[in-house]
């Protein structure tokens, strides 16, 4: 139960650390640092040429998005995948002190090495 | 963080390029050897590489009224030291500069100084310090999730002032003006970053205790006590 309330509140503290600007400075236009550096330096060296030029770039800010979510999707699906197999294999593991003698072998796969899975 | 492309002068794209291809290329072999002595570990590399790659590609809103991104690099760099790192976050950057013109070729080598060498880097010196001062693993992890995404900030500040120093203040006045652009903003995004990263550690712990064992990160009885619970 402990553990459920920590989990909350450090989900909730993310969520606020991201929320609350959002909710203070309700004037910001929230432009991205990466664009607000590029801005400093056109202003500083004006004559400054960008040398070389991406050889792809996405033709719209909503497809520049989509890729943002897709490179999200990717790395959400793979981090989920991950999760979800250890916790599968930590489901069939034996819970015994074997386990953990077995795990801290040099060699050895802890999940296929640990011995009968039921 | 991302310097956009053509950003640097050609020379100082050139000297990062140089300085960071090392870290990257012995973080590629670390990558080989860690998948070849401890293949059981795979998944949480994975897991890890996955991290980068969401955070990296969500950007959000910060006090200052502008909005960044998270790095997402002390995690892996915790759980597999920062060599291993400086060749999944160089990953990350290459698919950006590729597919969404977000950073670029000629900066890649200064943005994987600080994203994938000096913030991993930072963010486990930092977990070091803290263990070793008796803080638990997962102060340790929030320490190093903050640092990490801090320190690439603050690294990429200071690359940009050094390419570009005030006409009249010089690299100081420059580097205040670009520390004032990225530092500030990444301050409450760094500590969401540190609270999300301890969510994702205890989970991991919860989940995947034999292979943080392996890893070195908890000890056996502690991993017992885990499964138990």
């Amino acid at each position: 139960m402990r553990r459920h309330l920590v989990t909350v509140a450090l989900a909730l503290a993310v969520i606020l650390l991201v929320a609350l600007p959002l909710a203070l400075n309700a004037a910001g236009e929230f432009g991205g640092t990466d664009g607000a550096a590029t801005a400093a330096i056109e202003s500083s060296h004006p004559h400054y040429r960008p040398w070389f030029a991406p050889f792809f770039a996405p033709e719209s800010t909503e497809v520049e998005s989509g890729l943002f979510a897709l490179q999200a999707a990717i790395g959400a699906g793979v981090l989920g995948y991950a999760l979800g197999v250890l916790r599968e294999r930590r489901r069939h593991r034996p819970v015994s002190p074997a386990t953990t003698a077995t795990a801290a072998t040099p060699d050895g796969d802890a999940a296929t090495s640990a011995g009968p899975t039921p | 963080m991302h310097i956009a492309e053509g950003f640097l002068p050609p020379w100082h794209a050139a000297a990062w390029t140089a300085v960071a291809a090392p870290f990257v290329i012995h973080g590629a072999r670390a990558v080989v050897r860690e998948v070849r002595e401890r293949p059981e570990t795979k998944l949480l590399l994975g897991a890890a590489g996955a991290f980068t790659f969401v955070l990296s590609a969500i950007k959000l809103p910060s006090v200052t009224g502008s909005s960044s991104h998270p790095t997402g690099t002390g995690l892996g760099a915790v759980l597999f030291r920062p060599p291993v790192m400086a060749f999944l976050g160089t990953v990350v950057l290459l698919f950006q500069a590729l597919l969404l013109a977000h950073g670029g070729l000629t900066t890649l080598g200064a943005n994987a100084f600080s994203m994938a060498v000096v913030g991993p880097w930072a963010g486990y010196a930092a977990y070091r310090i803290a263990t070793r001062a008796g803080a638990p693993l997962l102060v340790g992890v929030f320490a190093a999730m903050c640092l990490a995404d801090l320190a690439t900030y603050v690294t990429t500040a200071l690359q940009l002032a050094l390419a570009f120093p005030d006409p009249v203040s010089g690299f100081l006045g420059a580097a205040t003006k670009f520390l004032g652009i990225f530092a500030l903003t990444q301050v409450p995004l760094a500590l969401a970053e540190g609270f999300l990263g301890v969510l994702v550690m205890r989970a991991l712990t919860q989940v995947a205790a034999p292979e943080l064992q392996r890893l070195g990160l908890i000890k056996p009885d502690v991993a017992q006590e885990k499964i138990d619970a």
